[in-house]
């Protein structure tokens, strides 16, 4: 017997202002079942989220759970119905402790008043059981976006009746996080719970789902089983073109004679609790990438180059000068860029416009009182917008109005545009869809062949093998291998991480 | 330890500080007395500060509860003095008014989404009008419930005593400290203040939580004038002119966060009890103004507000964070905040 269907959406509508963000869109999940919902940077995944759980209210169409319409409750009404969501921005309260955000709303009582310490008791289980092992007492501010991503999980999935619905959140886990999180997914639909999936990830989607529905430009595609949908034609479904095949198979590495200065080289560079000594060289004209796990001491390593925080110990020259940075002011005088991996909190001005957003590193760096004019301001956003794909039906519209993916394309275009010597890109393809991923793989390639060095941070193996030139691993918090040439592969670079300082 | 009692055990610190100071200055300065009179002459403000707490922490502000302290005195002195309401019902029937007035204000700052600022700046002018078409004339309040509420007290051993005006207080310290950390409700507040659009997300009752929260910091501004007719013995329109900036002072002091979210309501109760002893110390003193309270207490203000700063970006804490946040065995988490 088929089993019993129990979210159930069809003809669905929704418009913004001068955006028709869903148009006729349906899906169907049924009992016990992991759907993946899948398409490109501003297909519209979020916006049919927020439409079924009552964030936002549709404008025609219908939505039903277990043969009940739902359409148009309040945000609150529909958690109550059994629907519980991780939305794709973290949406927890900041200044709450661990605890709270896990219990907001359903605090358990005791005579009367909340009981804090079965809460924590409780909240502390709840995580260990996900393999997070963490202070529950603690604000949730003080820990990192993939801990907090975790805790939101946590909540979604300890709240979830009939429904949960996960929006990106693999965006910022790590393997082993998102391992965890999978085992969790598939005991809940052993419960005969019914799980929607969003990821980008589309090694992801064969893993641990079974079916799939494909949404493009706000409109419904196609739904089908994931064994009958092989990755390449799920690939030409969500962008709507073919895409050339991955040119991973013969990238030609950009190498320096060995006499070659390097523009930044840094020795003995540390920090107690951030990352220990360790020597880094980057050339113009190449990539360096960082591999290793979350948490291995990657992004502080670029927060130690770029200033933000002040090294204990060692020496940074840029081009066999010593400079030491104060401040990431003074990095960027000496031609150095940053774009952080954590840019909904560090980078976007949700209030200004996506061509302001854009331009303002290079306004930045010339100084505010050569101001970039119009004719050129719009070039760069025209060439942006064109070559990452962004979706946004005007170039003057709030940043904060486009999709989650389509806002790091923005940030990542701010800092591609400032034309610095040194480029430090901290997980650029982070919540981007599979098309724009292999443009910004090709523009990294031709960053570099305009004589620029680059240093990318990732956790994608595959990506950081495409994209570099050398390799420098890290693990708990110390370089351990530095692979060149040959050696820059997926294997070996997961051998190296995988064994290396194993005492 | 966390972060956010910092600010509160910097409140302690100054209160237990002046305190002693002013002991070792003034014979007769640590006596019970002083210490119970210090709560009986600021009931009336601990009591509204305490509801400006509930509307800072909920993200909001309000600056109508000085008129209403006001409004309510005259409106309690009329309905006594020319009607011959017994005083309970005057209580009960401005008690009642005052929520619904509160209510109304959270429905436009929520509903209509009009900042809170200039709602309730408009309920201020609203309420202090009102007192003066009620009327003109100081009203003294003759009643015998009067006098017997003034004569209530509960001796404490070392010659202090708790009147009226402090038993009330005492009691809605407790249930607003419960109100606001053992309930949903208060924790909601809080929510609300952390960051609002995450907590609809989160399912919270956002507007339920912030008309309620106006209500209720209504309801404490006129009980807070009761009370303060028990002091005065009148109502008059021209009475606690300005006295929002004082319980919005008192609740920065007491380490609430100007932008909501964090802040604890015994911390308020230290921030009124600051500019209390200040008082104190300048009337034993007997030469300097009383002005200097105003200076002190604005100095105060800066230090606090430049301490949150600084909590906030973090700065203080960094050293404290690096070895936070251990997921899946023993990797350690990006520390990714600075
Ligand atoms: N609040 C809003 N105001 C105006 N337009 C919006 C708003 N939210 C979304 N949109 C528009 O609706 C479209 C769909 O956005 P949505 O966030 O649903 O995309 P998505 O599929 O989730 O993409 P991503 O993978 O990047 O998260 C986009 O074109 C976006 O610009
Ligand atoms: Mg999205």
């Amino acid at each position: 017997m088929e089993p019993k269907s129990i979210l159930k959406v069809s003809q669905l509508n929704k418009s913004f202002p001068g955006v028709k963000a869903l148009s006729q869109v349906q899906l169907e999940l049924r009992e016990g079942e992991i759907m993946a919902l899948l398409g490109g940077n501003g297909a519209g995944k979020s916006t049919l989220i927020k439409c079924i759980t009552g964030v936002y209210t549709s404008d025609g169409g219908s939505i039903s759970l277990s043969g009940q319409s739902i359409r148009g409750l309040s945000a609150e009404e529909i958690i109550l119905k059994g629907i519980s969501t991780v939305h794709q921005e973290v949406n927890l309260i900041p200044t709450l402790s661990v605890a709270e955000n896990i219990y907001l709303g359903r605090q358990p009582y005791r005579f009367g008043l909340i009981d804090w310490a079965k809460m924590n008791t409780n909240a502390e289980e709840l995580l260990s059981s996900m393999k997070v092992f963490i202070d529950v007492t603690a604000t949730l501010n003080d820990y990192s976006i993939a801990v907090q991503q975790m805790i939101a999980i946590a909540r979604g999935v300890d709240m979830s009746a009939k429904v949960l619905i996960l929006d990106e959140p693999t965006a910022s886990l790590d393997n082993k996080e998102v391992e965890q999180l999978f085992t969790l997914m598939r005991e809940l639909k052993s419960r005969g719970i019914g799980i929607v999936f969003v990821t980008h990830f589309l090694d992801q989607v064969y893993d641990v789902c079974d079916q799939i529905t494909v949404l493009r430009n706000g409109q419904f595609v196609a739904s089908s089983s994931v064994d009958e949908l092989p990755q390449i034609e799920l690939i030409n479904l969500m962008l709507g073109k073919q895409i050339s095949n991955k040119n991973s198979s013969g990238k030609s590495r950009h190498t320096t004679d060995s006499n070659s200065k390097p523009f930044l080289s840094a020795s003995n560079i540390g920090r107690k609790g951030m990352i220990n000594p360790c020597d880094v060289n980057i050339y113009s004209g190449q990539t360096l990438g960082l591999g290793g796990l979350l948490g291995s001491g990657r992004t502080e390593l670029a927060k130690l180059l770029f200033g933000i925080v002040k090294p204990e110990q060692g020496t940074i020259q840029i081009e066999g000068e010593v400079k030491a940075f104060g401040s990431p002011h003074d990095a960027i005088q000496e031609g150095l860029a940053f774009c952080p991996e954590d840019r909904k909190v560090e980078g976007i001005i949700g209030e200004l416009s996506v061509l302001e957003n854009m331009v303002l590193a290079l306004q930045a760096k010339q100084g505010w009182f050569r101001m970039i004019g119009p004719k050129e301001q719009k070039e760069i956003g025209k060439k942006f917008v064109r070559s990452l794909n962004i979706v946004t039906s005007d170039i003057n519209k709030p940043v904060k109005e486009l999709s989650g993916g389509n806002q790091q394309k923005v940030i990542l275009a701010r800092w591609l545009a400032s034309g610095p010597s040194l480029l430090i890109l901290d997980e650029p393809t982070r919540g981007i869809d599979v098309g724009a991923k292999s443009e910004i793989l090709q523009i990294i390639d031709g960053l570099c062949k305009q004589g620029m060095a680059l240093m990318v941070i990732s956790s994608e193996l595959d990506e950081i093998v495409e994209f570099s030139d050398r390799v420098s691993v890290l693990k708990d918090h110390n370089m351990i291998a530095e692979l060149t040439g040959k050696d820059i592969s997926t294997q070996k670079l997961m051998e190296t991480i995988a064994h290396e300082g194993r005492d | 330890m966390k972060t956010r009692y910092l600010p509160l055990i910097a409140t302690i610190i100054v209160f237990v500080s002046l305190y002693l100071w002013g002991a070792l200055q003034f014979d007769n300065f640590f006596s019970m007395r002083v210490f119970t009179n210090l709560f009986t002459d600021n009931a009336f403000l601990v009591i509204t500060a305490i509801g400006m707490t509930f509307v800072i922490l909920s993200g909001g502000i309000d600056l109508s509860v000085g008129s209403m302290i006001a409004c309510v005195g005259v409106s309690v002195a009329v309905l006594i003095e020319h009607y011959q309401f017994h005083p309970i019902l005057a209580f009960t029937i401005v008690l009642i008014s005052a929520w619904m007035f509160g209510t109304f204000m959270g429905i436009l700052i929520e509903r209509y989404k009009l900042p809170p600022f200039i709602v309730t700046l408009a309920g201020m002018f609203f309420l202090r009008g009102l007192s003066f078409v009620i009327s003109i004339e100081s009203i003294p309040i003759t009643h015998p419930f009067y006098d017997e509420i003034a004569d209530f007290s509960i001796p404490v051993i070392g010659g202090g005593n708790l009147t009226a005006s402090t038993v009330i207080m005492l009691i809605v310290l407790i249930i607003a400290v419960f109100l606001a950390h053992y309930t949903r409700f208060g924790r909601n507040v809080y929510a609300v203040g952390g960051n609002e659009s995450s907590a609809r997300l989160l399912g919270v009752p956002v507007s339920r939580t912030i008309i309620n929260t106006y209500a209720f910091n209504s309801f404490l501004a006129a009980l807070s004038g009761i009370v303060f007719s028990f002091y005065t013995f009148s109502g008059y329109s021209l009475a606690a002119m300005g006295l929002e900036l004082d319980a919005i002072a008192s609740v920065v002091i007491g380490g609430t966060l100007l932008t909501g979210g964090v802040g604890f309501v015994v911390g308020t109760v230290f921030g009124v009890l600051i500019q209390g002893v200040i008082q104190t110390i300048i009337s034993f003193d007997g030469t300097l103004n009383s002005w200097w309270t105003k200076i002190f207490i604005g100095l105060l203000l800066f230090v606090f507000i430049a301490m949150q700063r600084l909590i906030s970006s973090g700065h203080i804490l960094v050293y404290f964070k690096n070895m936070k946040g251990r997921v899946i065995g023993d990797t350690k988490a990006d520390t990714t905040r600075y």
